[in-house]
């Protein structure tokens, strides 16, 4: 038993697989809210099931994760959101999904349910969707010579839907409140009763732009559930996948972020990288972005004959070509009048709402799921988390500059170390109830994977994108900055949609 | 800079040579598509994107639509930023009921003459979310379809077939 389920009277779910999980009483999930608002915890992840509500934590001075569960038969449960900010918008949506309320919470409308449905709570008790909608009302702001902008839901570049609500004073932001749930497809509905495969595909499928960090977080959940370790050449060609998706996203974001600031030279030349990247994975994994690639037990297909050949010429060309680009970013002041000091987030929000990837990143925390809990093969490669403080737009990119560095010495150690072998295990599930969670490092951050099995199907899924975290910080940043700043700040954040409305 | 910049002049374009047109795309089409206008329009497309519940996954691809290698817009095919501006609606994704309303008034803010294609399996019936109580289905169940562009995602040879099927017929 860790030290971090000692400090929570309640008893333990044996056999959890990943992390202890602790059902507990009222007391203990109060307990757990104090030490998430007295940031000795940090939020992972806050979820519904059948009569219960488990949250995720991450305890800061033991790096522990654990599963903490209220069980709620009346359909009731403390908020935790009414402590701690960062659980408000998982609790709309808790609420929205299961019916379930968290008794507190400071703010009642609904997240992820915008009247459409035929349905209401669609996995929890389901009632017929009342017949009028309800109006959402946006928080107020006041003040003298304020307007409001409405943008979206379909925004006029090639983006995800959302709506952004502005309140501005002439140029500058007084607030900016975001409403999402556009995409909102039902994955976890549609992923409860599928076979383990089917499941893998709709996981694939909660962020394209992610589908190999989120196959992975899945199958880690799976594999911990299962009690069964991947082959090594499997874990190893998993990584390969997990850095060429990284590479090809960062490519994608440092060039869009400098087309924000009109900058399209970057932008022409980051995107033909990111081109060679998703062709390099192509020719390795017969998918430019490698959908439906992890399974659970292993790989779905080995890495093509010539594809470590590829791989080098795709490292040659980024190691000759990006130091040029990296020059001309950080020498162009024009570029770095917009990106420096432009949307800044401070660092106690960066801790407090646990954000993850280069947005917490270049706010000082340095949280990466490669490290904690930590997955094979990452365990014997070296890479350095890269950590600025300055919390600017500038400061995002330059974490992504830096990663992409990190991620080509990973691809080199890779390929120089991968075992040869089978690339696919046997589960060997036995009849019965299996639970786990898995962790994965996608491009933006950490993706949490928590799955109960129930033979072999998954009988229950929850799928958390690292933007949950980082969405509501997106409004803080743009504060006090100007309108036509927003699509840097924005970019530089590039927080999923998809993802987040799952 | 000016080192990149002239380096962009002496070397080799980036650009790949054009496909030839999608015939199954282009005889999908034939039928839908009216002569008259063609002739009208000239050989220009305005596009928008509309995500109407999408993965990304399609975004990612249509993106690179824009890149220096397949180069869109050396054919007359260009993204615009308002459905007022469209000749055509590029839709992805599973239309989910939280986008429904959003694409209908896309759809009926973009002026006639006007194409819709559908981009991705998801855009066809719904794909692999089909059956969801957040779903609508694929693209045709909300707007009127002209072309659908196949695959999870379609690469961007097989968008740009599509997209050029559609010039030649339209």
């Amino acid at each position: 038993m860790s030290a971090l389920t000692d400090m929570i009277a309640g008893e333990a779910v044996p056999g959890h697989g990943g992390c202890p999980r602790v059902v507990v009483n009222e007391d203990g999930w109060r307990l757990a809210i104090n030490q998430l608002s007295a940031g000795s915890w940090t939020l992972l992840g806050l979820w519904g099931d059948t009569g219960a509500v488990h949250m995720a934590t991450l305890a800061e001075d033991t790096r522990e994760i654990a599963v903490v569960t209220i069980p709620c038969p009346d359909g009731r449960f403390p908020s935790v959101g009414a402590l701690h900010p960062p659980a408000i918008r998982l609790e709309r949506a808790i609420r929205d999904l299961y019916g379930v309320v968290p008794v507190g919470l400071p703010d009642d409308r609904p997240w992820l349910d915008l009247g459409f449905w035929d349905v209401q709570h669609p996995l929890g008790k389901r009632r017929d969707a009342p017949s009028s909608r309800v109006p959402y009302t946006f928080l107020p702001a006041e003040g003298e010579n304020l307007h409001q902008i409405p943008v979206g839901p379909v925004h006029a570049g090639i983006i995800e839907p959302g709506h952004f609500r502005f309140t501005a004073n002439g140029e500058t932001v007084v607030r900016l409140e975001e409403r999402l749930g556009y995409v909102h497809k039902g994955i976890e509905g549609l992923i409860a009763g599928a076979t383990l495969d089917e499941a893998a595909r709709l996981a694939g499928r909660t962020s394209g732009d992610s589908t190999v960090a989120y196959a992975l977080a899945y199958a880690h959940a799976v594999e911990a559930a299962a009690g069964v370790q991947v082959p090594p050449r499997a874990s190893h060609l998993r990584a390969l996948m997990a850095e060429l998706e990284r590479l090809a996203n960062h490519f994608g974001d440092i060039g869009a972020v400098c087309n924000d600031a009109s900058f399209s030279l970057m932008h022409a030349h980051c995107g033909v990288l990111r081109e060679r990247t998703s062709r390099a994975a192509d020719a390795c994994f017969g998918h430019r972005l490698m959908m439906d690639a992890v399974l659970p037990g292993g790989i779905a297909r080995d890495l093509a004959a010539d594809g470590v050949d590829h791989v080098t010429a795709l490292l040659q060309d980024i190691r000759r070509s990006f130091p040029e680009l990296i020059e001309l970013y950080d020498n162009t002041a024009s570029l770095q009048d917009r990106t420096a000091s432009t949307g800044i987030l401070r660092a106690e929000l960066a801790r407090q709402f646990g954000a993850g990837g280069y947005v917490g990143r270049a706010s000082g925390r340095a949280f990466d799921a490669r490290k904690i809990p930590g997955y094979r093969p990452y365990d014997q490669l070296a890479f350095d988390i890269p950590v600025l403080q300055s919390g600017d737009v500038n400061a995002r990119v330059w974490v992504r500059i830096r990663e992409i560095e990190q991620s080509l010495g990973l691809v080199e150690q890779i390929l120089n170390t991968l075992p040869s072998g089978a690339v696919r295990t046997e589960l060997g599930l036995t009849a019965g109830i299996r639970e786990g969670l898995g962790m994965a490092e996608a491009f933006r951050g950490d993706v949490l994977a928590w799955v109960r099995l129930d033979d072999d199907r998954v009988a229950r899924c929850h799928l958390r994108d690292p933007s949950w975290f980082q969405w509501p910080l997106l409004e803080a940043v743009i504060e006090g900055n100007i309108v036509a700043d927003f699509p840097l700040c924005n970019k530089s954040f590039n927080c999923s949609y998809s993802g987040h409305d799952l | 800079m000016r080192r990149i910049l002239f380096e962009g002049l002496v070397r080799r374009p980036l650009t790949e040579a054009p496909p030839v047109a999608d015939d199954a795309a282009l005889a999908a089409l034939a039928a839908n598509v009216d002569r008259a206008a063609r002739r009208r329009l000239g050989r220009s497309l305005s596009i928008r994107e509309v995500d109407a519940g999408s993965c990304n996954g399609c975004e990612l691809e249509i993106h690179a639509l824009n890149n220096a290698v397949y180069d869109l817009e050396r054919f007359g095919l260009r993204f615009v930023a308002s459905p007022r501006h469209a000749d055509v609606l590029l839709v992805t994704g599973p239309v989910t009921r939280n986008m429904r309303e959003a694409l209908a008034r896309t759809y009926h803010a973009t002026p006639d003459p006007k194409w819709v294609v559908a981009v991705g399996d998801c855009a066809l019936d719904g794909g692999l979310f089909s059956g969801s109580y957040a779903v609508v289905g694929g693209v045709s169940a909300v707007v009127p379809v002209d072309l659908h562009i196949p695959g999870c995602p379609p690469r961007p040879m097989q968008l740009l077939k599509g997209l050029l099927s559609l010039l030649e017929a339209a």
